[in-house]
């Protein structure tokens, strides 16, 4: 076999030589255009996880609810009832960065189409976004793009936005960080599972007509050549159509619940090829493709770019032949295009058709399974990688006014109350519907976790999604064990006791060592802390080579739970509830400077993080939830960023009630009243109600630190010489300060 | 067949809210002297019988209460 | 009492609507292509964004066979509820004075508002939608009022929308098709808000006595 030419079209398409080399071996002869395209995008790191698969079996997959684990279209655990819960977050990050609106929107549509193509009927929608530091025009757009890509598309299709979170850290200036987290419901007898099976079935496909959506790269294939003005005819932005996708939900689900269809699979990255190869893969069968079957919206397309197409809103579904005709009547009421493509074969080959014609022919295995999977080469970096930039004074004089001391301990709560990161992101969640379909007991900002009523199956669920990427870059094990017990925290403090999680791990070049040694670490943490937890992984996304000419961002892995409670109503507010109710500071809170946001704040960040005790902090979760259940606790909120006086602040604002506190018990545990305040770290609870009702869920063992009452207009913490004291309406405004930032011209 | 574009603009004296954020972001990109900026709506199609095109757009492509339009002809004739 | 409920492609808030008029009676969803609304008492067109607010928010929607049915119901006298984009098809099909426009700030905004009725009466429901500012000329906004067609206003401050003179529904002429942005159905149960939504409901089925 002849050496590849020096610009070969392989290269072009991110392919390696020796993965070329491979390919021809697996065929035993050289690819073809088409076949090309197709192992270029399955070999892609985005479908392959060539460098992360290895690390990802170390996750804990396994659990007595679990109903559907990783490898499906999205993870589902058993609610009870008959009913599982299905739920997922993935990336759309480049694809956000380039196009805010349409990366986000999209990011939305195909996790919806993950949910629902497993028979489950999408009942929220959270996510996670970072992006730079907000005196960027550049990050100012993404934002607003970004958001209003998600209302867009969310509030269109009917599902509620129930939660997320927004970061802005400079690392991520270059490579802002769209997740999108799907939860849906489904009766367990409705659902289905991707495997295509039954060999003469037939492979419909429903949905939008294909386009030149996202074919980019690809296009180097193109056997004619791209002339001046043929760059509009190969976009790499896919356009999502929520209107589309409402008629394909509803069409997908009355075809399920009707018994119509084998199996189902969205199309998403790598389109046709992806959903067909990957649907083969799992059933051990073959598939043929007509591309001439093809619903298209432009005439001329060549078969690699009908293969390769990620237009949207398209699902895929294998259907026994007897069937077809009511699946068509089906579409056709639901105005969505259905047609049939193509049929299950035993071959064990993907074969794609040109009529009698047949213009790529491959194995399934080599397709899905052939990449080769990568060890990384970590190495552990010397010291903080990333920037430091002093702003506090600045910061402080923004929030408190031009003549406030940084160094009083009230101008710097205000500083970090009204710091983007910590502020309230009401400017974004009121532009997400967040009600529709009756389910939502606790709306944006009113709780530590979104809180869903299932009344189908006799309760309610929790979904928190959380992650802080500065704390992973001080410490990427710690740090992410850190994500998780967030996480647990969040949904405790709804009374919810967590299924399962799902996770988008958000990491530079994994090529490079010191993102290498970051994404194994973290991963270790993941999987450490899952197992700890008792908590199992059902399924995830990976999303690597996500740095810009300044570097990788930080390692940011994401993670989300769905946890169950037994009456929605008993969830916790975050905010005090009653004049005169005890407040406590509830678990092993050990808080320290580094890594917080006051540390980002004086340019101090720097590597290490203690470690939290991830035993201590479960066990403070489990009586934080029971006390929940039992009604003894008013209110209940973790502390995180910007520490323990932001927490008593949100308290204060979210209740509408001051308070007044001293921390002397929590600086007996050997903290200075800066670390009280001001520093981070798991296992803190913000807990109020009766006296003594706080007072006996110390007898677990856990410790419950009884620090002031509930009362009066101002948020009062005496800490020695570093006391604050500040009008609730000052604190408030510091807090919901983000509106003016973002919308200030 | 005929070909035609129909103009479709939010009346005088309704708020533009749309032109209004068109007009204010200009300045910062570098372009001054700018003013009433208005933004509406365009639909292209082709009819066998031009003359049913008013009824068609002041029944379904306009609203009449909010909106004016205009009717031009693409290709040649009237 | 029999409701039914308008179902569009692109409908989002049927189910929620369905649920709600259950509270006070009976209630099954029409699809929009039936010419029939089957003996219903009370029809009610509610949120979403049919047939994806295409062209303009209900714009489509009006010229469906169902809502040839609801306007033959609402010249016998029947009463219609057209709540968010149904109020839009409302006014879309000349059942209703004025139009919906964008919100003045240009974004959607989702938030429990305090409203007030024509007695005077508080109630607190959400809006949600990004095509809520109503508008009227002047002239008309002056008949609507003379003739206390005004059926709902956003409490002071509370315009979400920059609507005129704080309009958030409205009725017609002869009072029995009522259109309003708010949307009671997410107000009707005390686990995911408030209750005031129930009354809005209730004066309806209470009408039809």
């Amino acid at each position: 076999m002849s050496a590849p030419a020096a610009s070969s079209p392989h290269r072009e398409l991110g392919l390696t030589d020796p993965e070329f080399e491979l390919i021809c071996e697996q065929l035993g002869r050289q690819p073809n255009r088409v076949e090309l395209a197709m192992f270029s995008l399955l070999w892609s790191e985005h479908c392959a996880y060539k460098h992360s698969r290895k690390l990802l079996r170390r996750l804990p997959t396994e659990g007595e609810r679990v109903v559907m684990g990783p490898g499906e279209n999205a993870g589902a655990v058993d609610v009870g009832g008959g009913y599982a819960v299905a739920f997922k977050v993935e990336s759309h990050n480049h694809p956000s960065a380039v196009e805010p609106f349409e990366g986000a929107a999209t990011g939305v549509g195909g996790i919806l189409r993950d949910v629902f193509a497993l028979g489950a009927r999408p009942i929220a929608i959270l996510d996670s976004l970072r992006f730079g530091e907000l005196g960027s025009v550049r990050s100012r757009h993404l934002l607003d793009g970004a958001v209003r890509g998600i209302g867009h598309y969310g509030n269109s299709i009917g599902v509620p936005t129930v939660g997320g979170e927004i970061y802005f850290e400079a690392p991520y200036e270059h490579n802002c960080l769209v997740n999108a987290m799907c939860v849906g419901l489904a009766r367990q007898g409705d659902m289905v599972r991707a495997a295509a099976a039954g060999v003469g079935n037939a492979v419909v496909l429903i949905g939008a007509s294909t386009g030149r959506d996202g074919i980019g790269g690809a296009s180097v294939l193109a056997s004619a050549e791209l002339g001046e003005g043929d760059e509009a005819k190969r976009p790499t932005v896919q356009i999502g159509d929520p209107f589309e996708e409402s008629k394909l939900l509803e069409c997908c689900l009355e075809m399920l619940e009707r018994g119509l269809l084998v199996s189902l699979q969205d199309l998403g990255a790598a389109g046709l090829t992806s959903s067909a190869g990957e649907m083969a893969s799992a059933g051990g069968v073959g598939i043929d493709v007509d591309v001439t079957r093809v619903p298209l919206r432009e005439a001329d397309m060549e078969p690699f770019e009908i293969m390769v197409s990620e237009s949207q809103e398209r699902m895929l579904a294998v259907v026994e032949p007897e069937r077809v005709p009511e699946v068509l009547a089906v579409c056709e009421k639901w105005q969505t295009g259905a047609a049939e493509v193509g049929a299950v074969t035993d071959s064990g080959r993907v074969r794609v058709l040109r009529g009698a014609e047949t213009v790529g022919d491959v194995p399934v295995g080599a397709l899905v399974d052939g990449c080769p999977l990568y060890d990384l080469a970590p190495t552990e970096p010397e010291g903080w990688i990333y920037g430091n930039e002093e702003v506090l004074a600045e910061r402080v004089a923004s929030a408190a006014g031009p003549g406030a001391n940084p160094s009083d301990p009230a101008a710097i709560l205000l500083a970090l109350l009204a710091s983007p990161s910590v502020a309230s992101k009401r400017w974004a969640f009121e532009q997400y519907d967040s009600v529709v379909g009756s389910r939502t007991a606790r709306r944006p900002e009113s709780a530590d976790a979104a809180v869903l009523a299932i009344p189908e199956a006799g309760g309610a669920i929790a979904v928190s999604i959380d992650g802080n990427g500065r704390r992973v870059a001080c410490d990427p094990y710690a740090g992410t064990v850190e994500a998780v017990l967030e996480c647990a925290q969040n949904l405790a403090c709804a009374g919810a006791e967590p299924l399962g999680l799902t996770n988008c791990l958000n990491f530079g070049n994994p090529e490079k060592p010191a993102p290498a040694w970051q994404l194994d670490r973290a991963v270790a943490g993941l999987a450490d802390a899952c197992e700890a937890l008792g908590v199992p992984v059902v399924g995830g996304n990976v999303s690597l080579y996500n740095e810009g000419p300044e570097g990788p961002i930080y390692p940011t892995p994401v993670v989300a739970m769905v946890g169950e409670l037994p009456d929605p109503g008993g969830a916790a507010p975050s905010g005090f509830a009653g004049e005169g109710d005890a407040i406590a500071m509830l678990g092993p809170f050990a808080p320290s400077l580094p890594g917080s946001e006051l540390s980002k704040l004086r340019g101090e960040l720097d590597i290490g993080l203690p470690g939290p005790e991830v035993g201590a902090v479960a066990a403070a979760c489990a009586t934080v939830r029971e006390a929940v259940r039992a009604g003894v606790l008013a209110s209940a909120h973790d502390v995180s960023d910007g520490g323990l006086a932001c927490a008593l602040a949100e308290a204060a604002i979210g209740g509408g009630i001051g308070c007044r506190v001293d921390v002397q018990p929590l600086r007996d545990r050997g903290c200075s009243p800066e670390e009280t305040l001001f520093g981070e770290g798991s296992g803190g609870f913000v807990v109020s109600g009766e006296r003594e009702g706080l007072e006996s869920l110390a007898d677990d063992g856990i410790a419950v630190l009884v620090l002031g009452e509930v009362g009066g207009e101002a948020i009062e913490i005496a800490a020695g010489e570093g006391s604050v004291e500040l009008p609730l309406a000052e604190a408030e405004r510091a807090w919901r300060s983000l509106h003016a930032l973002v919308e200030s011209v | 067949m005929a070909r035609a574009r129909v103009l479709i603009r939010p009346k005088e004296g309704i708020l533009d809210p749309q032109g209004k954020a068109v007009e204010r972001a200009l300045p910062a990109l570098g372009f001054e002297g700018i003013e009433h900026v208005r933004v509406g709506r365009m639909v292209e199609l082709e009819a066998d019988d031009a003359e049913r095109l008013p009824e068609l757009c002041e029944k379904l492509l306009a609203n009449p209460l909010i909106e004016d339009f205009e009717i031009e002809s693409i290709d040649g004739g009237g | 009492m029999r409701w039914g409920v308008l179902q569009f492609p692109g409908s989002c808030d049927e189910r929620d609507a369905l649920h709600a008029c259950g509270l006070s009676g009976e209630a099954r969803l029409v699809w929009h292509e039936e010419r029939d609304l089957g003996g219903v008492d009370a029809v009610v067109i509610p949120g979403g964004f049919s047939y994806g607010d295409y062209l303009r928010a209900g714009a489509i929607a009006r010229f469906s066979p169902a809502m040839e049915a609801v306007a033959e119901l609402a010249a016998d006298g029947g009463p219609v509820l057209g709540i968010c984009n149904g109020f839009q098809v409302l006014c879309e099909a000349g059942l209703l004075p004025g139009a919906l426009l964008l919100n003045d700030e240009l974004r959607f905004v989702c938030r429990q508002v305090e409203l007030v009725d024509d007695a005077g009466e508080r109630l607190s429901i959400p809006v949600k939608h990004g095509e809520g500012r109503y508008w009227a000329p002047q002239t008309m906004l002056d008949e609507i009022e003379a003739q206390g067609q005004v059926a709902f206003r956003y409490a002071p401050g509370q315009n979400p929308n920059g609507s005129a003179r704080d309009i958030a529904g409205v009725r017609n002429e002869a009072g029995n098709v009522l259109g309003l942005m708010p949307h009671p159905e997410h107000a009707v149960d005390p686990l995911t808000g408030s209750t005031d939504g129930l009354r809005v409901f209730e004066a309806i089925a209470a009408a039809r006595v």
